[in-house]
């Protein structure tokens, strides 16, 4: 029982961290179409903010607050900056626009390595998250809580903003009807760029998170993008409800799986699962009805 | 370049149906090169690097049919090239450990014993069959399960990289049976041949370009058939190449076992050329890798993925030495570069400048610069290779 307990959690902690990953690029790639393989590098551009912040302020506490908007806002800037300069003119090629982000992500892991060095850098977590709270018998590391309560207000915040903001109104108007939008006087142009400074912050601010679980490297973005992307394909495009659903649901798989088998082969059955899911659903879990040929 | 996708269609389509005169005269002038003018010119060291890119080459002509002409973006073919590298590297292995024998990592890593699924790759027919039908036969199951539900465009291009990345976790995994890390590495004979003596070297540069010309063939054969005709349709119209009665699945499905076969064979042969496979060989940023070349080149014609191939392979072996960071710097300028502003590739100029000549006779060259300086040797390259 205690094993199964703690199988659970770690699977709502993988999967918390997935859902951290995944969530702007469910803004970017589910409501805009845009495949942004620089997404993992403005997580370790988020990272490596929290990593100086911390270099500057000193306190792991403070710098650790300072840090989560303010890798917001890096990303963000980030993101604002690709698409002004490539994306945009890209809408029309979502296949081609993988590629160019993916040699921005090569250049932007370059930058990092010439900036900060090729060893990972290490940034202290705060006090008040080291140790473990104890539920049942069960440890629970405080780190791992706090992303999953990170995860949690996030999803809930862009819940709300696209919910119940006129940004967020905006946003899923040029969604549905991109013409129409325009025509009921919505800039579209405006509107993809505040969707994409969205999305790539969630991506800073994941990577803020990530520095609670391990040192930061020039590669951390690689090493989540992957599974990010997955969880956006099994999630279904278009609805923030798929991408918690399928985050969690992959965490939960890849944890018992590496319980039952090994870590390695966890990840070749989580994606034999996904291919398998797919034949069910090709459209990934939750899916916004279009009158396109699927 | 903000082109829509029909004229990029068109465009990409337009450069690919070359004269047959010309076909032979570029593919002849190929041959003499790489079997009379590169073993004369090049030291047996040169040649075996040339041998290496040829190999990777191979893998390019597969994603010049299946992207280029397929719409397939495969951001997985390491798996495939991976598959028929581990397969001859472990056959490669076992013939070293003689018969009954054990290969020397094994007594390092594991257990000290053969593990029942090597058995089989003791014989050399069995090896080189299943170099062939393993990546086919997983390729094929793929993209049938796939294709047939329609999952296609970025969902197949995540899925493909996806499968890239748990492959190459999954050979880190198994250290005891596929080397972990470091790979399978020290092969000393090849069917018989003494890898060392540099003769043996050389007739495996000849075979690889032997192999890399009749793959050449084949997509060429592929390309100007029906089969290639209705490929492109596909890529272009799915919906409508369906309403006329055709299966798009089972045409894609084929494209893509093709290219993943062609990648297999590439790195059945990149093994005794480079010897050594390892995950990096085969993982998710060297699967992309594959595709630097073929956009650079042209994806959809035939030659140009062969030439940016071996012309981007070049480069980063002579730049990686002196600079490892501008080389990562010049290839992601070259991908946003080529792919943003130019998805016809440099082949793509050419026929610019083609279709201008007879016009403007006083200054050919304007059109046929490429971006900058970045990459001359390509630029170089295509002109004798367009004539194929």
């Amino acid at each position: 029982m205690d094993t199964l307990l703690s199988q659970l959690f770690a699977g709502l902690s993988l999967g918390s961290v997935l859902l951290l990953a995944a969530l702007g690029l469910a803004l970017t790639f589910g409501q805009m179409g845009v495949i942004n393989m620089a997404h993992g590098e403005f997580m370790m551009a988020g990272a490596y903010t929290a990593f100086v912040i911390q270099g500057l302020l000193g306190d792991p506490g403070a710098s650790l607050l300072v840090s989560l908007p303010l890798g917001f806002l890096v990303g963000g800037a980030l993101g604002l900056l690709l698409e002004a300069t490539l994306i945009h003119r890209m809408y029309r090629r979502p296949l081609d626009t993988l590629l160019v982000t993916w040699g921005v992500a090569l250049v932007l892991q370059q930058v990092a390595r010439d900036v900060f060095g090729a060893p990972n850098v290490d940034v202290a977590a705060p006090g008040w998250l080291s140790g473990a709270v104890t539920v049942g018998g069960l440890a629970l590391p405080k780190t791992r809580l706090f992303i999953l309560a990170l995860a949690v207000v996030c999803v809930v915040a862009l819940a709300l903003v696209l919910r119940a903001t006129p940004l967020g109104r905006r946003i899923r108007a040029v969604v549905q009807h991109r013409d129409l939008a325009e025509a009921s006087g919505i800039s579209s142009r405006a509107t993809d760029r505040l969707t994409f400074f969205i999305g790539s912050g969630l991506a800073g601010v994941a990577g803020v998170a990530l520095t609670l679980l391990g040192s930061v490297g020039p590669t951390l973005g690689t090493s989540y993008i992957v599974d990010a992307f997955l969880v956006v394909v099994a999630g279904g495009i278009g609805q923030v409800k798929g991408t918690v659903i399928a985050a969690t649901a992959l965490g939960l798989l890849q944890a018992f799986f590496e319980y039952s088998t090994t870590a390695s082969v966890a990840k070749v059955l989580v994606f034999v699962v996904i291919v398998a899911f797919l034949q069910v659903r090709p459209q990934g879990l939750v899916s916004v009805r279009t009158r396109s040929l699927a | 370049m903000s082109t829509p996708t029909t004229s990029v269609a068109g465009r990409l389509s337009a450069l690919t149906r070359p004269g047959r005169a010309r076909a032979l005269a570029g593919f002849g002038l190929a041959a003499v090169l790489l079997f009379a003018v590169a073993p004369v010119l090049l030291s047996p060291f040169r040649l075996g690097l040339l041998g290496k890119f040829l190999c990777l080459a191979m893998v390019a002509v597969g994603i010049g049919l299946a992207w280029g002409r397929g719409g397939l973006l495969t951001l997985g073919q390491g798996v495939y090239f991976g598959l028929g590298a581990y397969l001859m590297a472990m056959h490669l292995k076992l013939a070293d450990a003689g018969p009954g024998g054990v290969p020397d990592f094994m007594m390092l890593y594991g257990t000290g014993e053969v593990p029942g699924w090597w058995e089989p790759l003791r014989s050399p027919a069995v090896a080189l069959a299943l170099v062939v039908l393993v990546p086919a036969a997983l390729a094929a199951l793929l993209g049938w399960a796939v294709f047939t539900r329609r999952v296609r465009g970025a969902y197949f291009a995540i899925l493909s990289q996806a499968l890239a990345a748990a492959f190459a976790i999954l050979l880190i995994g198994q250290q005891q049976t596929t080397g972990g890390t470091n790979g399978l590495n020290g092969f000393r004979s090849f069917f018989g041949y003494d890898l060392a003596d540099p003769v043996n070297q050389r007739m495996l540069y000849l075979i690889a370009a032997g192999v890399l010309l009749v793959m050449v063939l084949v997509a060429r054969q592929l390309m100007t058939s029906r089969f290639g005709e209705v490929l492109v349709a596909v890529r272009d119209q799915e919906d409508r190449v369906r309403f006329l009665g055709y299966d798009p699945a089972a045409i894609k499905t084929a494209a893509y076992v093709v290219a993943a076969v062609m990648a297999a064979v590439g790195g059945a042969l990149f093994v005794p050329i480079v010897g050594i496979i390892s995950p990096a060989d085969v993982g998710v940023v060297p699967s992309i890798g594959f595709l630097v070349g073929v956009a650079i080149g042209g994806r959809a014609t035939l030659l140009g993925p062969v030439l940016g191939s071996i012309a981007v392979s070049w480069a980063q072996t002579s730049m990686s030495e002196q600079f490892p960071s501008g080389w990562i710097y010049l290839q992601g300028a070259l991908f946003i570069l080529v792919v943003a502003f130019l998805p016809g590739g440099l082949a793509s100029l050419l026929a610019t400048w083609r279709r201008r000549r007879p016009v403007r006779e006083d200054e050919p060259d304007a059109p046929a610069t490429p971006d900058g300086a970045t990459a001359p040797d390509a630029a170089d390259l295509l002109p004798e290779g367009s004539r194929a």
